[in-house]
């Protein structure tokens, strides 16, 4: 057995050894992310400080101003200040400064995947676990069968036919945030309405308001839906496999011959051990879920940092992409660091190597 | 003799297994109708002239709105009057291209980078792994976006996008299972006898380790066709009017419902084109999870 203090210096030693990746990752992203820029070329990026026509005409003294001719490390290390001083450009697609843009528009895609995160974590592990008890059955099969096709959904498409069916037919859930007299009533009453997170639902109740609440909720249904479904389907057979894995190994014959019932085994031995390897993955997932937004806040209308990244991709508001290739590598490298940190709390074998 | 050979049984095993799963039947079934649709796309669909791009869907007249199925159009026409049938037909083969082009380049690169990174391990193979993580760390989408909007809009830039990002699912793959593999008896035994670096790699290697990676890239055929078709839904890949699902599906966008009383008069414009992303990435899913069935060491003998 370590003791304490010797397992309390093996975790500080690994933390500072996993911080110190994740910088290095973080730089990484950023000469690969200003590498993609730099090859757009300086007369595409002088386009990005030009607001009219008539200004086009400056576009050599822009370069030359911006140093946009300058030797690539030169431009890099620029680059590279202007980051750490937090100036990550000016978005041309929300007529601000990028980093004030992203603030308005995060709140939108966390409120989203704040739904949807906890239900595709919980639904997936719980068919999964159902489909490794009992292999091979109807259910299995089924839920096989189900799983490759939702994963075989392209999100946006999902996303119109859920549409077409939801709003087309029955006039439900209309594409939007919120319906148009709530958001007229936001509108005119800024003293009743204070935006608190930025996030509809929260604030509703933050301000009393749970009309405005139960309006966001209603709007967020179809969103919802499309994106736990498709990521279900993913982790529902991680979780699957893994248990069925964890049925075979020799501990559950021993309890099962000890006369153990089937229920204690499977709850608090096997789903236990099972959930391991899942918390990779439902981890990773959730990071993508922030990727996946865009398609869904595209097509719902919701205006978050996916349909912010879509609107900038084909006005070529190119500080955007890049800012949100590097906020994703964070997300990314966040959620690894915090996995990594899990299993070596979870799993004793883990942090010893 | 050679009836006998462990690695024909082996080989017989496991086409067996693989052919007597129910999801590989369907799959292979739909493969090989869209498959027959893609060689035959000129007969189907014939394109108007020689002289023009077949890739081109015909259309006639510029009417925003979309016209129902006929004897003349099969499949009804869409948004600016382009043929449903054309494009789906010819949409095959663009679907084809994207996913066998980018899933082979892409694989060839992660798996020579992987076996290098593995063999020799040391610093080189420190330098191509956290290269790797770098890049792991952007999401496909969002990087391939970035990349994509530096050329004009076509779909071979697309294909090119997402080669420079899917390589990187290959390295650590083929890694792992070149670890495993290189510390074995018959590798130091091939090394003893002085057979060399490359073919050591090429013949006992590469061919023992590659399974895990042949079942990741049935897999991202699925997916990669799935990315390509949403940025040609965002108006990043291909341009309005080429033979391209995802970008028949954005014409669609607008005509989602129908005018009162009609709700779904316009389904064609978007099931015909939806539909057939969906079956085809759901024909390489389906031969994907047979051939992860059939190549798992743990669960093939079961």
């Amino acid at each position: 057995m370590l003791s304490t203090h010797k397992l309390v210096n093996i975790l500080q030693a690994y933390i500072i050894r996993r911080l110190f990746f994740l910088f290095f990752v973080i730089f990484g992203v950023s000469l690969l992310v200003f590498t993609i820029q730099y090859s757009y070329g300086p007369d595409r990026r002088a386009m990005l400080y030009v607001d009219s026509p008539q200004q086009a005409k400056d576009i050599p003294e822009l370069k030359k101003k911006y140093g946009l001719n300058d030797p690539y490390p030169v431009q890099y290390v620029r680059y590279l200040k202007e980051i750490a001083m937090g100036n990550f450009g000016y978005s041309i697609v929300a007529a601000r400064p990028v980093w004030d843009a992203f603030l308005h528009y995060l709140p939108i895609t966390i409120e989203l995947n704040l739904f949807v995160v906890p239900l595709f974590i919980i639904i997936g592990i719980w068919l999964g676990k159902q489909a490794g008890i009992k292999r091979n059955t109807t259910y299995d099969h089924v839920t096989r069968i189900l799983a490759i096709i939702g994963w075989s959904l392209p999100t946006f498409l999902f996303a119109l036919i859920l549409l077409m069916i939801f709003y087309g037919k029955f006039g439900l859930f209309e594409p939007a945030m919120l319906s148009a007299n709530i958001e007229a009533f936001i509108l005119d009453n800024p003293d009743k309405y204070i935006k608190y997170t930025g996030m509809y639902t929260i604030d509703g109740i933050l301000n009393g308001e749970f009309g405005i609440t139960w309006d966001a909720i209603k709007h967020l249904f179809l969103p919802v839906l499309t994106q736990v479904i498709v990521i279900v389907a993913i982790l529902m057979r991680v979780m699957r496999s893994s248990m069925v894995e964890e049925i075979s190994k020799d501990y559950v014959i021993t309890a099962q011959a000890k006369g153990v019932d089937s229920k204690t085994i499977f709850n608090k031995h096997v789903k236990r051990n099972a959930l391991i390897p899942v918390i990779t993955i439902a981890g990773q997932l959730a990071a993508l879920s922030m990727e996946g937004s865009i398609a869904v806040e595209m097509i719902f209308n919701r205006h978050g940092i996916g349909n912010w990244l879509a609107h900038a991709a084909l006005k070529l508001d190119t500080s955007v992409i890049m800012f949100m290739c590097l906020f994703m590598a964070v997300i990314f490298v966040v959620t690894n660091l915090i996995i990594d940190l899990l299993y070596a709390y979870i799993d004793p074998r883990i942090r010893l190597t | 003799m050679i009836k006998n050979h462990p690695k024909i049984k082996e080989l017989k095993f496991t086409l067996n297994r693989i052919f007597t799963n129910p999801s590989a039947i369907i799959g292979f079934s739909l493969l090989l109708f869209f498959i027959v649709v893609a060689i035959f796309a000129p007969q189907l669909a014939p394109p108007n002239t020689k002289s023009h791009n077949p890739y081109i869907v015909p259309h006639e007249g510029f009417s925003a709105t979309p016209k129902q199925p006929s004897a003349e159009h099969l499949m009804g026409t869409t948004s600016g009057q382009y043929d449903i049938f054309y494009g789906v037909v010819w949409g095959t083969r663009t679907a084809f291209k994207v996913g066998l082009f980018v899933v082979s380049i892409a694989a060839l690169i992660g798996v020579m980078l992987g076996v290098i990174a593995g063999f020799y391990g040391g610093l080189v193979d420190e330098i191509i792994m956290r290269f790797v993580d770098i890049v792991f760390s952007v999401p496909l989408l969002v990087l391939a976006m970035a990349i994509v909007v530096a050329f004009e809009r076509d779909i071979k830039y697309v294909i090119i996008a997402l080669i420079m990002v899917e390589w990187r699912n290959y390295v650590r793959v083929m890694r792992a299972s070149i670890l495993t593999l290189r510390d074995q008896d018959f590798i130091h035994a091939a090394k003893v006898m002085g057979v060399s670096d490359i073919k050591i790699m090429l013949r006992h290697i590469i061919p023992n380790g590659i399974y895990p990676v042949m079942v990741i890239a049935f897999m991202d055929i699925g997916s990669l066709v799935i990315t390509a078709s949403f940025l040609s839904f965002l108006g990043l890949g291909a341009p309005t009017g080429y033979a391209d699902w995802g970008s028949m599906v954005a014409q669609a966008r607008n005509y989602i419902v129908g005018p009162t009383g009609e709700m779904f008069k316009y389904w064609h414009t978007i099931i015909f084109p939806g539909g057939c992303i969906i079956l085809f990435v759901l024909a390489w899913n389906l031969i994907g999870d047979a051939l992860r069935d059939a190549f798992d060491p743990k669960m093939r003998r079961q």
